[in-house]
């Protein structure tokens, strides 16, 4: 480029920007997904939570959206190429976009960035957030534990990170609790969603005994597998009713809207600070889907208590005593996790048989 | 705690039947001379033609006309291009499959945890109850029992049959064909319709019979181990029926041995299907007469009648 066109160049660009009527532009705000908003599960919600947060704001805000972004370098292109697009915000809604969501983040520090489920926070404009689910594993440990008559939980994990391991540890706690005899059976799928992969996966898990299928994957595919074996399974991520009353006999559900309202709000306020933020049943970021008629009486009313001392904050999932599996003590009598042991689980706790993958 | 071996081939018959009716397919293809790397696009096109008509009509072979339809029509695109523009056949097969995997997210697009019609099983509850020989044999859905005798149809009609002389020496050797009389370009097309089909009614298994839900992508990459299989088996239709349950039983196999807390590492059992393909793949090809032996000679090069 000859030096009087560059000059030209550079000099429109800052005319563009100078602009006043860039100031009164809608806010965008992009999120990235790791898999299909069809999937009716994980990246559904947060689909769900998009678009009532662009809705709540009206035309003040306007929306994007990338889907089946693959976890690793890509998402940094997807995400460079959402700014160059006009993003002012970002939400990455996946653990493994945390290495692009940082070195992006410190390219452009006018963006404000928010990744779920992760916990590196490098700039000043990344924030996390993340449901504390295993509020939600507890529950359905405890209706699961009730109503196995085989007494094996089948579990159809994804990858060995700590947001999945609490939860297992969580559900396999609680129904233990209520059932000492209860067997959990893991089974890595290696992925959030494969929907080939996980009905094979609930096929194994049947196969092996299990009448109880719990998922930590995104698809409905394990819920056809459960119908058709006549066992019951819980909805993860989004409701899952279509499988009601059985075999989907209760749920976690995620509710991204109210977060997503408040930091956009924040955003365009200018009030936006760093955070990391971890809410759960008592905040009303995990919910428990309706449980069925299919559910004993009895145990639906236990479940509920035990939603409402999780909700009143009388109750932690994680309470002692809890050894770990090789039996050494973790947690002592009454006493209760830290948030940090928590997020960064990597063991099984006592009487769990498998062995987490390294 | 053991592994149950009804269940087991149970489920690695069912997990093969997609990839099977696919790789059968993209047999006849090459054995007519033309790489088609195009099956992960029609056989998802397939999937979502299949998914999205059996919701509408509510009718299960309909569904499958559809499947078979949609991916046959993704074919035809093919066969245009490197039949009648003379297209280079692996550059269009890519393309194939990039184009496949977004026309069908569009068409996909809302249909995402609709309902579809369940499929019914050909045989009789009271013959499925029959130890061992009855889930082996009578537990699978129809179109199960239809890629084996595909299978069998697809050997007898290369082996022994006229059209199958004729078909092999189009991929053989398609000057000779050509000055035999033979019309090359339209033999080669209607292969290519045939493997379209094929791969379109493995997806539609997938989407109607197997997961019963449609999502984005959710081939996962099946076509491409469909591709590896047909070279794996050489080129014989007995050979892929093997191939296919070999895959199916070890990604079936991994999942049990998880599930009954065998210590095997997981990560190398989840990549096993995968090792295993390059593997063959590195052995057949270390031997490139051993390769040749079996591949059709004219697979992939362009053939024009003036030539």
């Amino acid at each position: 480029m000859k030096p009087v066109t560059r000059l030209l160049a550079s000099a429109a660009i800052a005319a563009g920007l100078a602009l006043p009527a860039a100031a009164q532009d809608p806010f965008t705000v992009g999120f990235v997904y790791v898999g299909s908003t069809g999937d009716m599960g994980w990246n559904f919600t947060h689909d769900q939570a998009r678009q009532a947060m662009d809705a709540h704001f009206g035309e003040a805000v306007d929306t994007v959206f990338v889907e089946n972004v693959a976890e690793g370098p890509d998402a940094e292109r997807v995400l460079r190429q959402m700014i160059l697009g006009g993003a002012d915000m970002i939400f990455t809604t996946s653990f493994g976009f945390g290495e692009a969501t940082n070195a992006v983040a410190g390219q452009f520090p006018d963006v404000y960035f928010e990744h779920a489920t992760g916990y590196m926070r490098e700039h000043p404009n990344v924030s996390t957030y993340s449901g504390r689910f295993y509020e939600g594993r507890a529950v359905i440990g405890h209706i699961a534990g009730h109503m196995t008559e085989s007494n094996i939980i089948g579990y159809i994990a994804s990858y060995p990170i700590p947001e999945v391991i609490m939860g297992i540890n969580s559900a396999y706690l609680h129904a233990r609790a209520v059932n000492p005899d209860v067997e959990m059976r893991v089974v890595w799928t290696y992925t959030w969603m494969d929907p080939a992969v996980e009905t094979d996966a609930a096929q194994a898990l049947i196969d092996a005994g299990a009448d109880v299928i719990m998922q930590h994957t995104d698809s409905t595919a394990p819920q056809v597998v459960a119908q058709e074996a006549g066992i019951i399974s819980f909805g993860q991520a989004n409701d899952m009713f279509q499988f009601a009353p059985r075999p989907r006999v209760a749920s976690i559900i995620d509710n991204w809207t109210p977060y997503y309202i408040r930091r956009v709000g924040e955003a365009m306020e200018g009030t936006w600070e760093q955070s990391d933020t971890w809410e759960g049943i008592p905040e009303g970021m995990v919910l428990i889907g309706e449980m069925t008629e299919a559910i004993p009486a009895e145990v639906r009313a236990s479940a509920q208590a035990m939603i409402d001392a999780i909700a009143a904050g009388e109750y932690h999932p994680f309470t002692g005593p809890i050894n770990r599996q090789d039996g050494t003590a973790w947690l002592a009598e009454g006493e209760i996790a830290d948030d940090g042991t928590l997020a960064g689980m990597n063991f099984y706790v006592e009487g769990i048989t498998g062995e987490i993958p390294n | 705690m053991i592994i149950d071996p009804v269940t087991l081939i149970v489920a690695l018959i069912t997990v093969s039947t997609p990839v099977l009716l696919a790789a059968i397919g993209e047999l006849v293809v090459e054995k007519a001379g033309v790489l088609n790397l195009g099956v992960e696009g029609m056989m998802i096109m397939g999937a979502v033609c299949g998914f999205v008509t059996a919701h509408h009509t509510g009718s299960p072979l309909m569904a499958f006309v559809a499947g078979m339809g949609g991916a046959a029509a993704l074919a035809m695109l093919f066969a245009v291009l490197t039949q009648l523009l003379m297209a280079n056949q692996v550059a269009s097969g890519l393309a194939l499959t990039l184009f496949g995997l977004g026309l069908a997210a569009l068409i996909g697009v809302g249909y995402g945890g609709l309902p579809v019609p369940p499929v019914s099983r050909p045989f009789p509850e009271a013959l499925r109850d029959i130890p061992v020989a009855g889930p082996i044999l009578f537990s699978h859905s129809t179109l199960t029992y239809v890629a084996l005798i595909l299978v069998a149809a697809v050997w007898y009609v290369l082996t022994r049959t006229r059209i199958g002389l004729i078909l092999r020496a189009v991929g053989e050797n398609h000057d000779a064909a050509h000055a035999l009389g033979y019309k090359v370009v339209r033999i080669r097309i209607l292969a290519i319709l045939f493997g379209g089909a094929c791969a379109g009614l493995g997806g539609a298994f997938l989407s109607v019979v197997r997961v019963q839900n449609w999502f984005e992508g959710m081939t996962a990459g099946a076509g491409w181990i469909a591709l590896a299989l047909v070279v794996f088996a050489s080129w014989k239709p007995w050979r892929v029926l093997l191939g296919a349950w070999l895959f199916g039983g070890i990604a079936a196999l991994q999942l049990r041995l998880q599930a009954v807390e065998v210590g095997v590492p997981v990560a190398l059992l989840d990549a096993s299907p995968y090792l295993v393909t390059i593997l063959v793949l590195v052995i057949i090809s270390s031997d490139r007469s051993r390769a040749a032996l079996n591949a059709p000679a004219a697979l992939g090069r362009v053939f024009h009648a003036s030539s």
